[in-house]
């Protein structure tokens, strides 16, 4: 058996770069894996229930508690019985419970508890909600038309402006009217609306929290992306000392966003319950409550008009975004600050200016979800540079790698990109892979009622939080020194599916020389680990895995000073070290690279420190009597910089693209009078592994000098953004049908096809 | 209501309301809680297990149905070592989070064991009712693939 000492001591190949096997597979194929609902019940336990608003927006006048029913051994908990109706999250105007106003559809307004959950289930239904129905806001343009104000002075959550070029004026009205007059003096003009529509996160397991109270404050544990996020919310929602609240993550059957914020409203639910019963809360959503409920992908509209040069060259940009942030801000203003930051594409333009707005609508909060605003953005862009393309008469991939951002060049917001720029070699790699070129000059390829067609996307996504976020966050790990010369990793970046324990021990290990066994990941527990900073951004890699990197090599730095004063093994130096020191840890907080620099009031600067680049292509079949498309073949080059595990990388890569084909072809949440029409999987439909394409990904490397491992950048968020665009490229070619709007049903090409024809 | 089944090999016993849910039964008095929920009507696969060799969703399956049959979870897969089909989603990046790992091995186990020989098309069509939200299945089809060889090359053992 090797030690950790032998291991340190002699030079071995590196653990990064390898597809090791994940430190949590055994767990997880064995069944063995405690997920929240998996946890043994505790003595007392009772489960929770919330009373949800059947309207999207009313007063609301009372509650009643049926007087029929046996509430003797139900606890329940109103809007009236909190010190605190606040859930912190940006700001803190979302309530816990409603109540006076319903803002959107399955609003929470009571909470129930029962040992019994058939009783429980009874007691939802005994709870009467006299309400006073008002006429909702369902339609952002409505809204930003302030036909009614139904949050804040004028219904806006947020809004943003990014300047370039000739149109880089203080003055809103000047720098406008200077976008509209370079647009005018181009050679070529194009206009376009894209819009696209929400998607739900639809982990498999669903959301859920158990919470108790002790001597020592309130408990929580779930399925969450981000213990400091629930901590923050209960800290507020209780007005506890930070030391008195202790959120744990439980194994998590994904995220993708959609655990990310909302985890603080269903924690609070369960902590308010077990604080009023005395006892432990166990709350597990339903798959209906859940889609119902929780948040989704913003809606967004996306109008575009261009100019550029009769050769193609791209000149200037005007933009206008319009988000969909649901009934409460929540993480609106961030998302749509990303929507806004890749809303140029991966291209040079002269002249740009990007108008981003966001309005409340009488629907559930939309929120975080993987690309985070940016999956929308890119789907115009993409379609507006095919356009552009078919006005030029020239293939859009050309056109593309004529105006792909190069090392040097720089982005709407004056970034210049200081290398690590794998473009050109992704777009490259995918289009030579798939077989583009041929496939396109073809002529489409129909066969029977069948249409084959092919096409392709190209764009990037910054890594880690936007512009001043990681200075401002301050994120931290710690590496201590354990017994016998092995470390352990302690971070709230949560191990969510992607990979993180199994990637930072392979971190650890090649920082330290030692062995993948010799280092330990500890539970994600705020008690026990330091605000690593969320879960989220396309950040846990990249930005904490470096500090995971900088803190093991000092740690092993002082056990190899410590040898070489006193001689021994690394074992048996660590030991001693220990014995001398009793506690021999690293803390190490994040720092951006010094040259770095970023303004939130004018939006400029380095939005990210870098980028991840991808080209996807995908080539579908089209069946010309029901319109239905079937993906055939899916291809994508990344650059992730440098793939620590490539396995995972690539299972990213899959995973993302999954999505985005599901949002570009199926996936539809159903809403009619702001209540949502098909909140079950039956109805709700994400691909199955018939539905799914046989997938080719290629991964390339243009390492980030600031990345751990040898130039890691993030790739969780990338998958997501081209998909749709590539999709919709290809039915175009395969049909000639023109496709601005997702999802691309059946129904859609119809119409679009009838009014070619008309 | 005493029922009587064969679990994941061994003969137990239930004293249970014969409509309550397989799953509610295998998570909670059986003791066996690696069979997962995950929407409560049959669509995701979560829930698979085997009865009397056939996969099902222990979520439309009543106990009372599972009277003097045999009914396999994904913890009696992999007693007492990890097969070649446990370890390949291990090795071929075939789980991520994991939540639809146990079922998705069970659908594997029932297509292996009456083809040891598929084909990428027969896998995909075996897995077809239980969603996995996070690898995009490539990873999962290879994963079933590998093992596949893996067992014919041991001879066809699990």
């Amino acid at each position: 058996m090797t030690t950790a000492a032998q291991n340190a001591s002699s030079a071995r190949p590196p653990f990064i770069g390898t597809n090791v096997p994940r430190t949590d597979g055994a767990s997880k194929v064995t069944g063995r894996a405690a997920y929240v609902d998996d946890l043994p019940r505790e003595p007392g336990e009772l489960f929770g229930a919330t009373v949800r608003s059947p309207v999207p927006r009313a007063r609301l006048r009372g509650i009643t508690l049926d007087p029929a029913f046996d509430w003797s051994d139900v606890t329940v908990v109103r809007a009236s019985d909190l010190a605190v109706n606040e859930v912190q999250c940006i700001t803190a105007e979302q309530p816990i419970l409603a109540a006076d106003q319903i803002r959107h559809a399955y609003e929470p307004v009571v909470l129930l508890a029962c040992a019994d959950k058939r009783k429980l289930a009874q007691a939802v239904r005994a709870v009467k909600l006299d309400l006073e129905p008002l006429t909702p806001i369902l339609d952002p343009e409505q809204s930003l038309a302030k036909v009614d104000v139904i949050w804040g002075e004028d219904n806006v959550h947020k809004r943003f402006s990014i300047t370039k070029g000739r149109a880089d004026l203080p003055d809103p009205a000047a720098s406008a009217a200077a976008i509209e007059a370079a647009i005018a003096s181009s050679e070529v003009v194009v206009r376009g609306r894209y819009t696209t529509h929400h998607q739900e996160q639809l982990y498999i397991e669903p959301q859920g929290v158990i919470a108790r109270w002790d001597e020592k404050g309130v408990h929580v544990t779930g399925s969450l992306q981000c213990p400091y996020y629930v901590h923050k919310a209960l800290v507020h929602g209780f007005d506890l000392a930070a030391d008195r609240v202790h959120v744990t993550q439980a194994v998590t059957g994904g995220g993708f966003g959609g655990k990310e914020e909302y985890p603080s409203v269903i924690a609070l639910h369960a902590a308010l319950l077990a604080q009023k019963s005395g006892k432990p809360v166990r709350m597990i959503y339903d798959r209906k409550e859940d889609i119902e409920a929780t948040t989704k992908r913003h809606p967004a509209i996306c109008e575009i008009v261009s100019g550029c040069d009769r050769d193609g060259t791209l000149r200037a940009l005007s933009i206008r975004i319009l988000m969909d942030g649901g009934a409460y801000m929540t993480l609106t203003p961030v998302v749509l600050s990303r929507g806004a930051l890749h809303a140029a594409g991966v291209y040079r333009w002269d002249d740009v200016r990007i108008d981003a707005v966001a309005v409340a609508t009488n629907t559930p909060p939309n929120g975080a979800f993987r690309g985070f605003g940016a999956p929308q953005t890119i789907w115009a862009i993409e379609r507006h540079l095919d356009r552009v393309a078919q006005e030029l008469g020239r293939d859009p991939m050309d056109l593309k790698a004529q105006n792909m951002l190069r090392e040097g060049d720089t982005t709407a917001t004056g970034q210049t990109l200081r290398g690590s720029v794998g473009v050109a070699e992704c777009l490259e790699k995918a289009l030579t892979a798939s077989g583009y070129h041929d496939k396109r000059k073809a002529p489409p390829a129909v066969r029977g009622r069948v249409a084959r067609g092919i096409g392709a996307s190209v764009f990037m996504h910054g890594a880690g939080f936007t512009g001043s976020g990681e200075k401002h966050l301050k994120g931290r790990v710690a590496v201590d020194l354990l017994p016998g010369g092995r470390l352990r990793i302690r971070t709230a970046s949560t191990d969510i599916g992607q990979g993180t324990e199994t990637v930072f021990r392979q971190i650890a290990a090649d920082a330290t020389g030692l062995h993948l066994a010799d280092i330990d990941f500890a539970v994600p527990s705020t008690s026990y680990v330091p605000d690593s900073g969320p879960t989220v951004a396309s950040r846990t890699v990249m930005v904490v895995g470096g500090i995971v990197e900088r803190a093991a090599r000092e740690v092993a730095a002082r056990v190899r000073a410590e040898q070489e004063t006193s001689g021994g093994d690394f074992a048996a130096a660590a030991d001693r070290l220990l014995t001398k020191e009793r506690e021999v840890t690293a803390l190490v907080q994040y720092e951006h690279p010094g040259w770095v620099t970023w303004d939130d009031s004018t939006y400029k600067g380095d939005a990210y420190p870098v980028y991840g680049y991808a080209c996807d292509v995908a080539e579908v079949e089209v069946d010309l009597d029901t319109l239905e498309v079937t993906v055939t073949g899916f291809w994508s080059a990344t650059d992730v910089g440098k793939a620590i595990h490539p396995v995972m990388c690539k299972g990213q890569i899959e995973g993302g693209s999954l999505q985005a084909i599901g949002w570009a072809l199926w996936e539809d949440v159903v809403w009619k009078n702001g209540l949502i029409q098909n909140p079950r999987m039956t109805n709700y439909i994400i691909p199955t592994a018939l539905d799914a394409p046989p997938m080719h990904v290629d991964l390339v490397e243009a390492p980030y000098a600031y990345g751990p491992g040898g130039g890691a950048k993030g790739v969780g968020e990338l998958p997501m953004d081209g998909g749709a665009p590539a999709i919709a490229a290809a039915v175009e070619h395969a049909t000639g049908l023109f496709a601005r709007d997702l999802p691309l049903l059946p129904e859609r090409l119809l119409e679009l096809q009838t009014n070619r024809k008309g | 209501m005493k029922i009587t089944l064969t679990l994941n090999g061994l003969s137990r016993e239930v004293d249970l309301p014969p409509l309550v849910r397989l799953l509610d039964a295998l998570r909670g008095p059986l003791g066996l809680p690696g069979t997962k929920e995950g929407c409560g009507e049959g669509e995701c696969g979560s829930c698979t297990v085997l009865l009397d060799g056939e996969p099902v969703n222990a979520c439309l399956v009543s106990i009372g149905q599972c009277e003097g049959r045999a009914v396999t979870t994904v913890e009696g897969l992999s007693a007492p070592h990890l097969g070649p089909l446990a370890r390949c989603f291990v090795d071929h990046g075939g789980a991520q989070c994991g939540i639809c790992t146990p079922g998705m091995l069970i659908s594997a186990e029932a297509l292996l064991a009456r083809r040891p020989d598929p084909s990428d098309e027969e896998i995909r069509e075996a897995i077809a009712g239980n969603l996995c939200r996070c690898t995009g299945y490539q990873r999962i089809v290879d994963s079933i693939r590998e093992a596949a060889r893996e067992r014919r090359e041991a001879g066809g053992a699990a």
